[in-house]
């Protein structure tokens, strides 16, 4: 249903996005992750007609983004990352007038979007502005739905939202995809990234990775471990020793626990732990396991080894 | 030396005839990271303007830093550093501009603040981005930076309002290792943040719910008592409407 293939664009000397291919087959949720900066939003504006790639070629809903444009627009219910609606305008009064500008019966619309709008109805006479963050983005939702489209293209929809409309918000979508929409959503929250059927690890405008949520474990080179002990002066002093072992392929502190990756082959969790005691730990106080890699140490992962050049670039900039 | 640096009991506010912050009593330890969850308009935002000395409670009374939020509120904002992801710097002016904007308004003497940017500058190894515009910077350092620009003046107590906002994980990971060593340093950190696996970064947390206390201890036990499998879980089954 979206299809892209070697999406370049520059603006002024900055690469936004570096050859960027994307294929989203009907009914799917696919996810693009990435940090703020990575060219999220700017791979949405091309998506949807609103500029230029310098290279490349996309078609959504089967129609080229270049010349049938006008069939793209029709196709696509874009929200973008900034709240675009009427703040002064109720809840209802927004819903209206997209309705009336998209020429829809008011009443369709809402059969259409039935069980979000049931969310926010109880709401329909507050201004938009007065809503709270999850609610906004539910009537954004329902406002990007008002021409039926096909495609939905969702710019960073749950940025700001606390984790239970956060959960919310995905149902709602999960419900569409049920319907046959088919659905690019951008997040920079990694634990989203399960939602989605496919995911694009993106990073400074270049595609780190594709795969299905449920394949993070493959995709990760090595083992990854995590260590703990009670004692935070420990931990402290564990990251620091791990950090300085030739062996250790990353490492990072993770809430009250540190996450250690080993790329070379024949390592075990007692490898670890006897570096550890030769280093004078008491590694009794030490629990060291092997654990099921996230989307977020894929992607960090992923991203460590470019670190140097991105300061270099900071730099010379 | 008193041993608790934030010291909140029976703290209420009303606007009209809602009650934002209702009756919230807690203690944060000096050099303790102090974690505040909940859900938007659970009134995290409402008690942390009470607790910067921004906005007088209704009942009830709070201390930061030895000093009394409603009657002392110029003392307690001079012992105070605070940073959010919505408004941190100013995208126009370069990383030393801003950060002496910054320490000049906390009332930084020139020689004090010219060797703590200088301290700075080696600590973050950021010494050729100081002439850059803030704006050009990748976005997990302007946070690194910002925060530094709420610590120049070495305040008792550090808010930190949504602090990681899109920032990627890896950039994530070194901010909270910046966080950790200000508590190592005793700063007191009071954190909000919206990655509930943040919470496993502080060493209690708060979690509230239409302005209410529904739970406080140190995250893992929380998890343990409520028999939640990740904080997520943990965060559903408290805030639940």
């Amino acid at each position: 249903m979206i299809e892209a293939e070697g999406i370049t664009k520059r603006w002024g000397g900055i690469v936004a996005l570096d050859d960027v291919s994307l294929h989203v087959p009907e009914g799917t949720i696919h996810g693009l992750i990435g940090a703020d900066g990575a060219g999220k939003t700017t791979l949405f504006d091309i998506l949807v007609t609103l500029t230029h790639a310098d290279r490349g070629t996309a078609t959504v809903g089967g129609y080229d983004i270049r010349k049938q444009w006008k069939d793209v627009r029709k196709t696509v219910g874009y929200m973008p990352a900034i709240f675009s609606l009427y703040g002064d305008l109720s809840v209802r009064e927004n819903l209206e007038f997209f309705a009336h500008i998209y020429r829809q019966p008011v009443q369709a619309v809402v059969d259409l979007v039935g069980d979000i709008w049931a969310q926010i109805e109880p709401f329909s006479d507050r201004p938009a502005s007065k809503l709270s963050g999850g609610m906004k983005q539910k009537l954004a939702l329902c406002c990007a739905m008002i021409h039926d489209p096909q495609v939905l293209m969702l710019d960073e929809p749950t940025t700001g939202v606390d984790p239970t409309s956060r959960s919310e918000f995905w149902a709602a979508l999960r419900g569409l995809a049920g319907k046959g929409k088919t659905m690019l959503v951008s997040t920079s929250y990694m634990d989203e990234a399960a939602k989605c059927d496919r995911i694009t690890l993106i990073h400074h405008g270049t595609i780190l990775d594709e795969l299905a949520p449920g394949e993070v474990g493959e995709h990760y080179r090595g083992t990854l471990y995590e260590i703990g002990a009670a004692d935070t002066a420990l931990n402290t002093r564990l990251l620091h020793l791990l950090r300085e072992w030739s062996l250790s392929g990353g490492c990072y502190s993770f809430g009250d626990r540190i996450h250690l990756g080993m790329t070379l082959p024949g390592m075990r969790s007692e490898t670890v732990v006897s570096y550890l005691r030769g280093q004078g730990v008491d590694t009794s106080l030490v629990s060291v396991s092997a654990v099921r890699p996230t989307v977020e140490d894929l992607f960090i992962q992923l991203t460590s080894g470019a670190e140097t050049e991105e300061t270099l670039q900071a730099d010379s900039r | 030396m008193e041993d608790r640096n934030i010291i909140v009991q029976h703290l209420t506010r009303r606007f009209g005839d809602f009650t934002a912050v209702d009756d919230l009593s807690f203690d944060v330890g000096r050099g303790e990271v102090f974690g505040f969850l909940g859900a938007n308009g659970a009134g995290k935002t409402t008690a942390i303007r009470m607790l910067c000395g921004l906005l007088k409670p209704t009942s009830g009374r709070a201390e930061v830093a030895g000093f009394d939020v409603a009657h002392k509120p110029e003392q307690v904002k001079r012992r105070i550093g605070y940073m959010s992801q919505k408004f941190s710097l100013y995208n126009d002016l370069t990383v030393g501009e801003n950060l002496q904007l910054f320490g000049t308004i906390y009332g930084l003497k020139r020689t004090e603040l010219r060797e703590r940017m200088a301290e700075m500058y080696r600590k973050l190894e950021m010494e050729t981005l100081k002439d850059q515009l803030v704006g050009g910077l990748p976005p997990g350092w302007k946070q690194k930076i910002a925060l530094s620009a709420a610590m120049l003046h070495r305040p008792e107590v550090l808010f930190l309002d949504e602090p990681t906002g899109g920032v990627d994980p890896l950039g994530r990971r070194r901010f909270w290792e910046l966080i950790l060593d200000a508590s190592t340093e005793g700063t007191t950190i009071l954190v909000t943040t919206h990655y509930l696996d943040e919470a496993l970064y502080c060493n209690r947390t708060l979690i509230m719910a239409d302005g209410e206390m529904k739970a406080l201890d140190k995250p893992r036990t929380l998890m343990r008592e409520y028999g939640a499998k990740d904080m997520d879980d943990l965060f559903e089954k408290l805030t639940r409407r």
